[in-house]
């Protein structure tokens, strides 16, 4: 490890320490914007590990998001809480490689719509079941499990993309994503799998919206089709993460922030508005900042090294 | 002479719809050979290129690396395989620095480096195309030739039993062109097995042991540059029928 690679570790772990002191402020407010900002940094961050390098743009994070919400909800009463995270994480990556396996050899706009209608056909699966068998829409997850337990779960799957995030950019993966990104013609002609490498990191992102799922189901409590299925989740995810950039492993933070409070804001001024808002600042971003705010950033950082290396 | 043979094609056709691009087409490779594939524009050589690298499959016939089938390789096992290209018009990973766009022939081609070794060995190869002092430079502001180095470094790293270079001297200037021929000719004295696409007419003379020419997808002539050159039929393909 490098002494910078050192540097921004401690500063990580130290962020990370300081952020885990947040539910200690018992500021009720505060907690549920922490718990906001964890949901959307892990899967705004998971979703930018497959799309940053690949430019596919996914549209199923709602689905894998319901259905681990969904793995919760039925078996909360027979399978211990820590247990159907894991089988939420589970059922997340086995749905993104089925999707994958199917999907990833089209391209892009064939991918987008896709992902798009998946969320919705899961959701239709979920709700014709419920009608037909189980009697009631909805579900109870009834526990004793609190927001601030929440917030520390959350806390700790985002430490978990990192990290996951950091040893993919170091390894032939993550290299090999980077050629992929760069002309998948070349790729091939350099012996790289292109559909086995972007099938990895899809299933990675589905394992995390699967786990982000089950749980914020707590949280939920009540759990039926339209809410465990919103398509809206995953045009945030998209917006926060192109806002940020998802160039670096970090970018997509960068957008979370801003753009969770600022939805605290929309959502309680404009309430019926909310999706027209939405699509606006979708085109807003993909206009004016299509590398985010990061690249951004990073160009300004150096046109201005440029000018003073001229100087 | 009796020197392994590596590549083999055989008899290998390729028809876009209704156009044949490629007819029938037979020619083999032996170790340490630098052979020459020529013809007018149109003719199939890059077709032929993009057949035995596996960008294409042939509609019929076979094509053997070694003892080993590849016709129906996907392209990304034939370059396990050890087979390494360039491409017509360069492509370079402009994301990368120029010393990233050859580790990646080092760490996924037949070579299979990681790390530290990668690394070494890409250096090497771009010491070896004369590009080592920009190894960490990004990669917008190359010159033509530059990115035709780095594109062969690339090639290279993989370690290949089998490289093709198609039209790899193409939009050179004439100082280029005399960098680029040494550079080509340094690569077969070191005794690598090269099929070479190519119109610079200087080059195929003096670098390759042997020719085929191409004319409408079907060999026309086949032997010393010599030989090809002077053949009848190969001056009315290129020149028309009243220069025969």
């Amino acid at each position: 490890m490098t002494a910078r690679e050192t540097r921004t570790l401690i500063l990580v772990v130290v962020a990370f320490a300081l952020l885990a002191c947040l539910p200690l402020l018992r500021h009720g407010y505060l907690l549920s914007l922490g718990v906001d900002i964890a949901m959307y940094t892990v899967l705004a961050t998971s979703w930018a590990l497959f799309s940053g390098p690949t430019h596919y743009i996914s549209l199923a994070t709602a689905a894998f998001y319901g259905i681990g919400a969904y793995v919760v909800a039925a078996g909360i009463g027979t399978l211990p809480y820590p247990a159907l995270v894991a089988l939420a994480g589970l059922a997340g990556a086995v749905a993104a490689a089925l999707v994958g396996l199917a999907t990833l050899r089209l391209s892009g706009v064939y991918f987008v719509i896709f992902t798009l209608g998946l969320a919705e056909l899961v959701r239709q699966i979920v709700t014709w079941v419920q009608n037909n068998f189980t009697g009631s829409r909805g579900m109870y997850v009834l526990t004793s499990i609190t927001e601030r337990m929440i917030y520390w779960e959350l806390l700790a799957l985002a430490a978990a993309v990192f990290f996951i995030g950091w040893r993919v950019a170091r390894s032939r993966l993550g290299f090999a994503l980077r050629i992929i990104g760069n002309d998948e013609t070349v790729a091939a002609h350099l012996g790289i799998n292109s559909a086995a490498c972007k099938l990895a990191l899809f299933v990675i992102s589905g394992a995390f919206a699967g786990m982000v799922g089950a749980i914020m189901a707590p949280r939920l409590s009540y759990i039926e089709p339209s809410i465990a299925f919103t398509s809206e989740l995953s045009f945030q995810v998209v917006i926060m993460a192109l806002l940020g950039g998802v160039h670096r492993l970090w970018g997509p933070l960068v957008g979370v922030i801003p753009f969770t409070i600022l939805w605290e804001v929309i959502a309680a001024r404009f309430p019926t508005q909310t999706v027209l808002l939405l699509g606006i600042a979708f085109l807003l971003i993909v206009y004016l900042i299509p590398n985010g705010v990061v690249g951004r950033i990073e160009s300004a950082l150096r046109a201005a090294q440029r000018r003073v290396s001229h100087a | 002479m009796r020197e392994r043979t590596v590549l083999d094609v055989q008899g290998v056709t390729k028809r876009f719809g209704g156009l044949v691009a490629v007819d029938a087409l037979s020619l083999a490779v032996r170790e340490n050979e630098m052979l020459g594939l020529i013809g007018p524009n149109g003719s199939g050589k890059t077709t032929v290129i993009n057949l035995i690298s596996g960008a294409l499959r042939p509609s019929e016939g076979e094509i053997f690396l070694g003892d080993e089938m590849i016709s129906e390789w996907p392209a990304r096992a034939i370059a396990r395989a050890g087979v390494a290209r360039t491409f017509q018009l360069v492509r370079i990973l402009h994301s990368l620095t120029v010393l990233e766009n050859v580790m990646a022939g080092a760490v996924f081609g037949h070579k299979r480096l990681w790390g530290a070794a990668a690394r070494k060995f890409a250096l090497r190869q771009l010491d070896r195309v004369g590009m080592a002092h920009a190894a960490d430079a990004p990669t917008a502001s190359l010159t033509c030739i530059d990115e035709k180095r780095i594109e062969l470094a690339r090639a290279l790293a993989s370690d290949p039993d089998l490289l093709l270079l198609d039209e790899w001297l193409a939009g050179l200037n004439p100082t280029e062109m005399q960098i680029g021929i040494a550079l080509i000719r340094s690569l077969r004295e070191e005794g690598r097995t090269i099929v070479l696409v190519e119109h610079v007419m200087d080059a195929i003379r003096s670098l390759c042991d042997r020719c085929v020419v191409m004319n409408g997808g079907a060999k026309i002539a086949e032997g010393t540059p010599e030989a090809t050159l002077a053949d009848p039929e190969v001056i009315r393909a290129y020149l028309g029928v009243g220069h025969a």
